[in-house]
């Protein structure tokens, strides 16, 4: 009989992460009946909430606001230490006293997105009307959708102009959303490793994910969390298929190479004989700990929908017509997700716009995810573009 | 401007720290205050600074990720893009300017590109080291190998340069396309303005490099 480990079980319960769904560890903005959030797809969703953090103080002028956009699987925990896993902030490589977003000098913003599972109102929260879970009731939200939602906070803020909005992925495509949606609210906009459409090989992945998640017999059609489960396997599956798409052959290979796993021969069974087959059931298990597999459906959903052009008449340059925002697009050389391609697409419709952008593509071998990891060149970027527009801006302060 | 300011030209080299470069300051003073420019191969972005200290809207493309990078740290809006292929992504008349600066020798298609500079930008300033240069002439002649200068000091086998060409041979380009010569400029070994009043040999003898500023012909 041929050995067999499946994914392990969560060590965090049900309980704790939807816990956190209702009740986050986070500042959190109501919106009630007479504020309801209109959907792409038609629907008022109301009431609702959103859940962010802040790092750092509003000046006098609220002219030193950043709005942190973050990913797929991230949440509003950007440099605090994550509620439910223990663990520092998703960014503070970048995020941080010293460091390039420095609460010192800004006030930095960053909320669930709608549609998420750490607050924000989405397909893990209760429905009020029913006051059961969501679910697949929950209506199909988009990117769009989620920027309308964080324009109501910065309104509830009582932000008007935005100094910049930043992001990395999904955290980027919101970044354009908000320059397309809301010119003159953003002054600068930095977007990393992300493209003005979800292109087909994305969404061929996504379809993937969610297909692994659906055929674990625990999604029960969405509907796991009135039975008391989590179709955690179908999730882990999407969450190491996709964790593949973030990385690059190189750094697999750098970091893994063919080396095994705590043994030095091969045990002729499917357990985890290589290193890099356990770092990936240790990224599917660790990440169905803290998210939904509901969420995961409908943000997968939202970022193929994506598509500026296709709102603009398809002419992507129309979506950015006379727009004053100051731009810088970074892209990553190893990224196979968001290639540089797409950013380029993005700075050939920006010139053709006239805007003031900058472009700059990092030499990493670390793919996709290197806007979250220590990348010197990304960061000197990073800083470099939040300081000439603060000089712009008219923003003081030294240091950063 | 000067005799004094005028710095030996570096159309590589670069000056000493802090002081701005001559064919820069030649360059800048043939842009109008208030206009919006593109730099093509713009390095390390220093043109685009002193353009910008002057309220001049600058834009640049650099083809070095370095060059890029530094040119961002300085706040500069600078995008990596390569004057053969990505000038066809600008939309027409989008520039007052757009400035190539050393480069032309170094692009495949100097024709298509200077084409498309002048379909930027209402202008185009161009500088190039001009091959008729005496010192060159004689290196071939007497030396019986291709030249190098201070200033192109790589061999033929390593050098980026592909399309060398003289003054004369640059005016013959712009007749050709229909492109008007609104000013020129003819610089000597040691950077100094060869005087307007001489003829066109001479130019073409004793420049060590030429600046151009161009705009479109009328119809023909």
């Amino acid at each position: 009989m041929v050995g067999v480990k499946s994914i392990p079980s969560p060590a965090i319960s049900a309980d704790d992460r939807s816990h956190e769904v209702d009740h986050p560890s986070s500042l959190v903005a109501h919106f009630a009946a007479d504020q309801p959030l209109p959907l792409d797809c038609g629907v008022d969703l109301t009431p609702f909430q959103i859940a962010y953090q802040t790092y750092g103080e509003l000046n006098a002028d609220r002219s030193n606001a950043i709005l942190i956009c973050h990913a797929l699987t991230g949440d509003q925990h950007v440099a605090n230490v994550h509620p439910v896993t223990g663990k520092p902030g998703w960014w503070e490589t970048l995020v941080g006293p010293g460091r390039p977003l420095d609460p010192d000098r800004y006030f930095i913003i960053c909320s669930n997105v709608i549609g998420g599972c750490m607050g924000s109102t989405g397909p893990a929260s209760i429905n009020p009307a029913t006051g059961k879970v969501w679910g697949l009731e929950f209506p199909v939200i988009t990117i769009p959708d989620m920027v309308r939602a964080q324009a109501m906070l910065i309104d509830r803020l009582g932000i008007d102009t935005l100094f910049a909005v930043v992001g990395g992925s999904m955290g980027g495509m919101q970044v354009l959303q908000w320059t397309a949606a809301y010119p003159a609210r953003v002054f600068s906009a930095l977007a990393i490793a992300c493209s003005t459409r979800h292109s087909a090989q994305n969404i061929a992945f996504h379809e993937l994910g969610r297909q692994a998640v659906m055929a674990d017999p625990d999604w029960h059609n969405g509907g796991y969390a009135d039975r008391g489960i989590h179709p955690h396997r179908g999730l882990a599956v999407a969450r190491m298929a996709a964790h593949i798409t973030y990385l690059s052959d190189a750094a697999l290979h750098r970091k893994f190479g063919r080396r095994m796993q705590d043994r030095d021969l091969p045990t002729f069974s499917f357990d985890a004989d290589f290193q890099v087959e356990s770092y990936l059931r240790y990224q599917g298990s660790s990440f169905v700990e803290r998210f939904d597999a509901n969420a995961y459906l409908y943000l997968t959903r939202a970022m193929d929908y994506f598509d500026i052009a296709a709102d603009h008449d398809g002419v992507l340059a129309k979506a950015f017509a006379g727009i004053q925002t100051r731009f810088c697009v970074v892209s990553f050389t190893s990224d196979w997700l968001f290639p540089t391609s797409e950013s380029r697409a993005l700075v050939h419709a920006l010139n053709a716009s006239s805007a003031r952008v900058s472009f700059a593509e990092i030499e990493t071998d670390r793919g996709h995810d290197a806007f979250l990891l220590d990348v010197p060149e990304f960061f000197d970027i990073s800083r470099a573009f939040l300081q000439s527009g603060g000089k712009a801006r008219g923003l003081n302060g030294g240091g950063g | 401007m000067s005799v004094q300011e005028v710095l030996p030209l570096g159309g590589v080299a670069t000056g000493q720290s802090g002081q701005v470069r001559a064919d820069h300051l030649l360059v800048a003073d043939m842009v109008k205050p208030g206009s919006k420019v593109l730099d093509v191969g713009c390095g390390d972005g220093d043109l685009l600074q002193l353009l910008e200290a002057r309220g001049i809207d600058g834009r640049g493309i650099e083809l070095s990720r370095e060059g890029v990078n530094r040119c961002v740290a300085k706040g500069l809006a600078v995008v990596q893009g390569d004057a053969d292929t990505d000038l066809v992504n600008y939309p027409d008349d989008a520039f007052d300017y757009v400035i190539l600066s050393q480069t032309l020798q170094a692009t495949r298609q100097p024709k298509v590109v200077l084409e498309n500079l002048l379909r930027i930008g209402h202008r185009a300033i161009v500088s190039f080291p001009n091959f008729g240069f005496w010192k060159m002439r004689l290196q071939l002649l007497i030396g019986g190998h291709m030249p190098r200068t201070e200033n192109l000091p790589a061999t033929w086998y390593d050098t980026a340069n592909i399309h060398f060409c003289t003054i004369k041979d640059f005016v013959e380009l712009c007749d050709a396309i229909n492109v008007k010569m609104e000013r020129s400029v003819a610089l000597d070994l040691y950077g100094r303005p060869v005087p307007l009043n001489l003829p066109w040999w001479v130019w073409n003898m004793f420049g060590e490099q030429a600046v151009f500023l161009l705009s479109r012909g009328g119809g023909k």
